[in-house]
């Protein structure tokens, strides 16, 4: 007898108006594109087309760039700190106080579950608004110096589209900085809410430029002639295009690229509290985290005990609406993204691991795909070593603590890792081996705006958060 | 019968895995988050009200204090027969025999406190006696303390031998055994708590006698439900929690009930397996019964005060 399941307890979309269309955001106005190419950004939880935006040519990037340029010298870097800092308190506030608007839309474009906008992405977004105002005007204290760079080209990805926003546009305006930033081409929407936020908040004309497209359009923009700095977040592969483009200028550049992280449960670990962690770990925004735990290295002494209690786990895990308070894991974002997800867990099984997903019903309509979980995995296959960016998990065995840290290490990221010992000792000597830029120690994808957060090797270079996070936007 | 447990009680303990403090606050702040709503609102309220330990356990307590609380157990709500009656009345062990004659034929449980209740700093003999009083007099359910001093100074096997005799004493009447949590302090020590009192016998295991700030938490009653899900993995016997102290609000009730379902499982939705010590909570239950019910809140003058 089911006397106690939950009702479906959707969050309403009323909340939200979406405008048909969207032009380009240059100069403080909604201006319409002189390119004619159009991108229809769809809801991934229903094939449902939301709105269509403008793709920026290259004549309009100019246009933006030329805006950007203009509020660098004549208006936002002559502003003393404590200006461009009230003007980042107010986008703050009325970030937190359109926080549940923002969080339904970007559910809408993005698939993720409201839950997840609601209580992570926004909550950060504002809190990065609000800790680099208040370093607005102490950057004579900062021992990076107190001059900007001048106007920098971002372009963000599609997994945390605001909260990528703000990882870009809070430090570098800080600095004193002015950005023309490109959102990704499937989530665009909170973006153009954002440029709206930028509208009321009173924020100068040309500070923040917003131009929407696709490959071709952020390609513009950071090979632009008058970016004086390059950021981007996304794949290892269009970062190493982009490092190819700005070498041999005067562009600084920042990567924030993709992970294979290791999430290293050692045989002392607090079982329950770890299989929390590994499963936040890789099944948070439905694995479309650069910084995700996607390979589960577990000693072998309790792999037997551990791993029921992960799949027990995961079969509570509830798929479906992302507008439901209660659904766990939303849809995959894209068609594109939910093939290449398809295709490696297809290799993982030709490859010989063995994958288990829980029985839970798929929706009809739009991308999914259920949480997986491989065993069986050598460090040879393909769904240990390449990035998946999915709910698929690698589940890998180790003997000593030597053993972990070097599968660990064994990759050509080195963005994240996790580590879950109740031992102190086994701890740092585990975290001060790793080459990863963020180690959690007893838990996973925390995140916090004080914290500087960036990777070794292939996970590109720059930190962003934090003091460090200045550093990008400062010369 | 207890457990044998091989090799020393202390090994076996410090055995177990250890609890974080952050991971597990985290999970229950998450769950916590649930969104129980029309329908499924609807059957965790009534669910609540049939897991209430309606409890009555203070010095000035009178036989016509506790006749009118029996009466509240039975029917809750007078205006409404729909509402079902609450598990078992809760009462101090003088109480037992005006409680049992106002409870007969109800099939609402009785439940009385024992061994010294709320300190237990009391002999065995005098703990022992209460016990067999208690049962005498009617209780169905006897809620024991454990020695919380013997525990801290690691005398695990005083604390488990003052189990297993209780529980001799109890014959056929269910014995709860309360950890008072808020003395234990640390989630490591709540998990040892746990397996010690269900090695030893405990068909439910109790997070607080209501006497103790903080009393039941979230976080506790999550690792207490850990233990006996695991507990049953390991041995297959089933037992309860009972979480008491500090919930007063149907939000509050609700949550307990989403933890039951997501870290112990449906087997435990069943008031023969989790249980609601509270005094006040039932009121809040049926206000909010009746306004999915109407549509409207009525005022607090619409519920007895008993």
């Amino acid at each position: 007898m089911e006397i106690f399941e939950y009702a479906p307890a959707p969050e309403s979309r009323a909340i939200v108006s979406i405008r048909p269309s969207y032009d380009l955001f240059i100069d403080g106005e909604f201006v319409a594109a002189e390119s004619d190419r159009r991108i229809v950004s769809v809801n991934p939880a229903d094939e449902e087309p939301l709105s269509e935006v403008a793709a920026a040519g290259d004549a309009d990037v100019d246009r933006a760039f030329a805006a950007a340029r203009r509020a660098f010298e004549r208006v936002w870097s002559p502003l003393p700190g404590a200006e461009r800092g009230k003007y980042l308190f107010r986008i703050a506030r009325i970030i937190q106080e359109r926080a549940r608007e923002l969080a339904v839309l970007e559910s809408l474009d993005n698939g993720k579950p409201i839950k997840e906008t609601r209580d992570v992405d926004l909550p950060l977004v504002a809190q990065h608004f609000f800790y680099y105002a208040g370093w607005a005007d102490k950057l004579a204290h900062t021992g990076l110096g107190t001059r900007p760079l001048g106007v920098a080209a971002q372009v963000i990805p599609w997994n945390f589209p605001l909260l990528m926003l703000a990882w870009k546009v809070a430090p570098a305006l800080a600095a004193g900085n002015t950005v023309v930033l490109k959102p990704a081409e499937t989530t665009p929407l909170t973006a153009l809410a954002f440029a709206e936020i930028c509208q009321e908040a009173g924020l100068p004309p040309g500070v923040v430029n917003i131009v929407t497209g696709a490959g071709d359009t952020g390609r513009a923009v950071v090979s632009h002639p008058e970016a004086d700095k390059v950021a981007f977040t996304g794949s290892t592969e269009v970062g190493r295009q982009i490092a190819r483009a700005v070498a041999g200028t005067r562009k600084r550049l920042t990567l924030e690229l993709g992970g294979k992280g290791a999430n290293i449960v050692y045989d002392d670990a607090a079982v329950d509290q770890a299989v929390e962690g590994i499963v936040s770990g890789i099944f948070f925004n439905q694995g479309h985290v650069c910084c995700a735990g996607s390979r589960l290295l577990v000693q072998e002494s309790i792999a037997e005990e551990l791993l029921p209690r992960l799949r027990a786990r995961i079969e509570l895990l509830r798929l479906g609406d992302p507008l439901d308070k209660n659904t766990d894991i939303g849809a995959i974002n894209s068609a594109a993204q939910l093939a290449r997800i398809r295709e490696l867990a297809a290799a993982g099984e030709a490859e010989g691991a063995t994958g288990w997903s829980p029985a839970c019903p798929l929706p009809e309509r739009g991308y999914w795909f259920r949480p997986t979980v491989f065993t069986g995995v050598t460090q040879a296959h393909r769904i240990a070593r390449e990035e998946i960016f999915g709910p698929v998990l690698s589940v890998l065995t180790f003997r000593t603590p030597e053993e972990a840290v070097a599968k660990a290490n064994n990759t050509p990221y080195g963005l994240s890792a996790g580590v879950w010992t109740e031992k102190g000792s086994l701890m740092l000597w585990t975290a001060s081996r790793l080459r990863a830029g963020v180690v959690w120690s007893n838990t996973f994808n925390v995140f916090d705006p004080a914290s500087p957060f960036g990777g070794y090797k292939e996970s590109g270079y720059g930190r962003e958060g934090g003091l460090l996070g200045l550093e990008a936007y400062l010369g | 019968m207890p457990d044998t447990i091989p090799g020393s009680l202390r090994a076996y303990l410090h055995g177990l895995p250890g609890v974080d403090e952050v991971g597990v606050q985290r999970r229950a702040a998450g769950l916590a988050t649930r969104s129980i709503k029309t329908t499924a609102k609807r059957q965790a309220i009534d669910l609540a009200i049939r897991m209430v330990d309606l409890t009555t356990l203070e010095g000035a307590d009178t036989p016509g204090k506790v006749r009118a609380l029996a009466a509240k157990a039975v029917r809750p709500d007078p205006a409404d027969p729909s509402v079902p009656s609450v598990a078992a009345l809760c009462v101090y062990p003088d109480m037992i025999s005006t409680a049992a004659r106002a409870l007969a034929g109800t099939g609402v449980g009785l439940a009385s406190v024992a061994t010294g209740f709320p300190a237990g700093r009391t002999s065995l003999e005098v703990k022992l006696s209460d016990t067999a009083t208690a049962v005498e007099a009617g209780a169905s359910e006897i809620d024991m303390v454990i020695d919380r001093g013997a525990f801290l100074a690691g005398d695990y096997a005083k604390v488990f031998d003052e189990i297993v005799a209780v529980k001799e004493q109890c014959g056929e009447a269910h014995l709860k055994v309360i950890l008072e949590t808020g003395e234990l302090v640390t989630y490591d020590n709540v998990r040892r708590a746990s397996w010690l009192a269900l090695h030893a016998g405990a068909d439910f295991i109790k997070t607080s006698t209501g006497k103790v700030t903080p009393a039941a938490t979230l976080p506790v009653t999550l690792v207490m439900l850990e233990a006996v899900r695991d507990y049953q993995a390991a041995t297959g016997r089933q037992a309860g929690v009972k979480p008491a102290g500090g919930i007063r609000t149907t939000k509050d009730a609700i949550r307990y009930l989403v933890l039951v379902k997501e870290i112990a499982g449906d087997d435990w939705l069943d008031p023969a397996w989790f249980r609601l010590g509270a005094s006040t909570l039932l009121n809040d239950l049926l206000m909010q019964r009746t306004k999915l019910g109407t549509g409207q809140y009525s005022g607090p003058d619409y519920y007895t005060i008993d």
